[in-house]
């Protein structure tokens, strides 16, 4: 008894609590990290295609996504496990189906073929088999695996091109007649608003909207021209003898992944991981990048930050160096901290009604009459969406603001004052640069907790697919009020909205992966920052 | 803001007085010339607290006067009375005048960042400001406006030099400010006071935390500088004042109890008490 009171007394088991503590909260990020990395970074992977075959002499060819135990209710005792596999069939146009179940006992015979091709495309997900036939038209140009593989991948460089080509024309040139064109109609409705319907300034207008018809037409016949420069087709088939045409443009990548090395598997992964970052999804988010999406975060995530680190700082001074300490101060501050702690829809919901109905509205109703109903301000856009999240992390930037004032030494201020300053000099020249750290410190955490935030941008701003980035080379360059695309919504959209459910599980590892990547290099940036700062106002030199 | 002479315009600092009082001859004052600070029935209250009564106290140009007495005797408040830094806490109150060549500090239209540039202050604790040295040293023109390079460093070297510390920081006066040592850090809060030229040094128990040595230099520091300022100091340690000092005034519970030349105090004092506290008999 007494020893064990000794052992209490002398904080030995206090040490291993704590230590312990440390050491499970550890394991537990470890094994998240772990989980969503095993799950997401394997998708890129450029697996072997299997063909198997049943005993019912069927053939199922694709990639092995998933093994596991066939589960026997009601079995007692030691079960003779039986297992079955996931397969990722692809060639959703002729199946019908993504994924296939197989199982282990059925398979007679497994083979990997050396020249079986995984094709991946831009509609339709990927296409396991082979190339046929290369077509020129009519014209069959190549035949048989071997040739008609060799053809089509010494055409999909010029498909790409053909790609970039087409997309430039539809994005940029008629983009900008459509942007054009908007515009005129919006200045016709603001003529015909003020009750001008007719007259010289109107006929110009019209004028001027008949030009950019007829460049409109040409345009969609540019468009058309370029799509005709490759009008090959390749025929595809599958393990069973399936045949399925498409054109060479639609096919974006071609490999025998049986026949690659370590080495050039590499590659591809590589290559995947790039077009992930950085192209623009396909097929409802399911495939293709998020370009858009961490490009929204990014940029929301950035005005966020510029609108409440001066909020937050403004309000620690006042409350910190100017008001009277009392109850009521003290009131704010308990008020400010519980603020905290209200769950961010709530937010959201305030978002929507303040800043999209009211202030949008407003300004819809005063600046942009002529496009009404249509609402330029009056609906949700990346603005909205920041200012909502800036009034959500307010707090915390306000808290680390405040504690980084109390902790400067009266002493500095004093010698400030003593030298002649006034209180707003003092602030300004001393004790802002000495509190710059904790401000960093608060917005690195309101940085992480906007990047991670969903639910209140649902309702402000974000969406599934954005047309357009919000910064483009249109005037004025940065649309603030578009809608956006964003990694955490994006997540939620991929796992749960999504129509082809196995197929977008990876993506939204990879995108949790990439989400989290962007917070940490957020935060390390103002950390980095941050370092500096304390290196240069470190208190101590002696 | 009575006179021109008294209350310089934030770009001239000082200098009509100081200049004045520099061209003086340089011996030590008559006893009888009128004295720089003249503190009359001044009293102070920390809330509903008494800490000051009733205080009488002329203290001379050019010299250098030290306030004695045990821990909470109100010598520190009283120093902070003079330039006025005690505003800064709430529920002070005050009654009686601090003139300065005549002008009241605590008159209506006095300005307090104006008293705070004439009488310039040095903590007990040293305070530099997390900038570099020379930054440091500047601060207080800077706040008036000078933005002339060559005249900033002009006046940090005068000012550096004037504390002694040039010799040891002129090659690194970019340098962070915290990289000094504790004696050179006073050193340079001093030099950062002395910086913007004002009429009168308050130096509050400036060597209580620093080693022998450190204080040593400040002592030798003082002895140069009231060639040029007034010098009015607050110390604990007794043969501090009586190594320093013109005069000296003893501090007990609020009151000050006698204040006489230094040598009178040490060796033959009036009262009792003073007796008493400078034999050691308490304290």
């Amino acid at each position: 008894m007494r020893r064990l009171g000794r052992l209490l007394k002398g904080g030995e088991p206090f040490i291993w609590l704590t230590g312990s503590a440390l050491a499970f909260s550890l394991l537990m990020v470890a094994g998240l990290l772990f989980l969503i990395l095993r799950n997401g970074l394997g998708f890129f992977w450029p697996a072997d295609v299997w063909v198997f075959t049943l005993d019912d002499g069927s053939r199922i060819g694709g990639r092995i996504a998933a093994r596991e135990a066939i589960p026997e209710p009601g079995a007692k005792g030691p079960v003779h496990l039986k297992y079955r596999l996931k397969v990722k069939e692809g060639n959703r146009d002729v199946t019908g189906a993504d994924f296939v179940w197989v199982d282990e006992a059925k398979i007679v015979k497994r083979e990997r073929p050396a020249d079986m091709v995984a094709f991946e495309r831009r509609e339709w997900g990927d296409f396991y088999g082979w190339a046929k036939a290369v077509k020129d038209g009519e014209k069959v140009v190549a035949e048989g695996h071997g040739p008609a593989y060799r053809a089509l991948l010494s055409d999909l460089p010029k498909a790409r091109e053909v790609r970039d080509e087409a997309r430039r024309i539809e994005k940029d040139e008629i983009g900008s007649v459509n942007y054009a064109k908007e515009k005129l109609r919006l200045e016709l409705k603001r003529l015909e608003l003020h009750g001008v319907t007719s007259g010289p300034a109107v006929a110009k207008l019209k004028a001027r909207e008949d030009a950019l018809t007829a460049t409109y037409d040409e345009l969609v016949k540019k468009l058309d021209e370029v799509r005709s420069r490759l009008a090959t087709t390749v025929v595809l088939e599958t393990v069973d003898g399936k045949e399925k045409e498409v054109p060479v443009t639609q096919v974006l990548r071609a490999d025998r992944p049986n026949e690659m090395g370590l080495l050039a598997k590499a590659g591809r992964y590589l290559v995947g991981v790039w077009s992930f970052v950085s192209e623009d999804p396909r097929e409802s988010n399911t495939e293709g990048g998020v370009f858009p999406a961490i490009f929204g975060t990014v940029l929301m995530v950035m005005i966020m930050s510029l609108v409440v680190t001066p909020l937050g700082v403004l309000t620690a001074f006042y409350l910190r160096e100017y008001a009277v300490q009392g109850p009521v101060v003290s009131a704010v501050r308990i008020a400010v901290n519980n603020l905290a702690g209200v769950p961010s829809i709530v937010f959201g919901v305030f978002g929507l009604g303040f800043f999209v109905y009211f202030i949008g509205g407003s300004l819809d109703r005063l600046f942009f009459a002529e496009s009404l109903p249509t609402p330029t301000w009056g609906t949700g856009g990346i603005l909205w969406a920041s200012l909502t999240l800036s009034l959500l992390t307010v707090p915390v930037v306000i808290v680390a603001a405040e504690e980084g004032l109390a902790a400067i030494p009266r002493g500095m201020r004093e010698a400030s004052l003593a030298l002649g300053a006034t209180k707003f000099e003092t602030m300004w020249r001393v004790v802002l640069p000495a509190v710059m750290p904790s401000i960093l410190t608060g917005l690195i955490l309101a940085m992480a907790r906007a990047a991670g935030e969903v639910a209140p941008l649902m309702i402000t701003g974000v969406v599934k697919l954005a047309p357009a980035l919000p910064v483009d080379g249109y005037p004025p360059f940065l649309h603030f009020d578009r809608k956006f695309m964003h990694l955490g919504f994006h997540i939620f959209d991929v796992g749960f909205q999504s129509p082809n459910v196995d197929a977008a599980r990876p993506m939204v590892y990879n995108t949790t992966v990439l989400l989290l990547v962007i917070v940490v290099a957020l935060n390390l940036t103002a950390i980095v920052i941050r370092n500096r700062l304390r290196k240069k106002l470190r208190t101590s030199g002696i | 803001m009575e006179t021109a002479t008294m209350t310089p315009s934030p770009t001239t600092p000082t200098h009509a007085v100081s200049m004045d009082a520099r061209s003086a001859p340089a011996s030590a004052p008559a006893a009888d010339a009128p004295p720089l600070i003249e503190i009359g029935g001044f009293s102070f209250w920390y809330g509903p607290k008494q800490a000051l009564f009733d205080i009488d106290l002329r203290i001379r140009e050019r010299a250098v006067t030290a306030f004695i007495g045990p821990s909470g005797c109100g010598k520190s408040t009283l120093l902070r009375c003079l330039n006025r830094m005690n505003d800064l806490i709430d529920g002070v109150r005050v009654e009686g005048s601090v003139r300065v060549q005549g002008q009241d500090l605590y008159g209506p239209d006095v300005d307090v960042v104006d008293v705070r540039k004439r009488l310039g202050m040095v903590f007990q604790k040293s305070n530099p400001f997390p900038k570099s040295i020379f930054e440091n040293v500047v601060y207080g023109l800077r706040l008036q406006g000078v933005k002339n390079k060559g005249v900033l460093r002009d006046a940090c070297e005068k000012a550096l030099r004037g504390s002694a510390l040039w010799d040891e920081v002129k090659d690194r006066i970019e340098e962070s400010a915290l990289s000094l040592s504790g004696g050179q850090m006073q050193r340079l809060c001093i030099a950062r006071a002395l910086a913007v030229e004002p009429e009168v040094v308050l130096m509050d128990e400036p060597c209580s935390a620093l080693d022998p040595i450190a204080t040593a230099k400040i002592e030798e520091l003082i002895f140069q500088l009231k060639e040029r300022f007034t010098i009015v100091i607050v110390t604990h340690n007794m043969q501090q004042a009586a190594r320093v000092s013109d005069e000296t005034g003893f501090f007990m519970l609020g009151k000050l109890i006698e204040f006489d030349k230094t040598d009178v105090i040490f060796t033959r004092p009036k009262q009792k008490m003073t007796e008493d506290y400078i034999t050691g008999r308490f304290g």
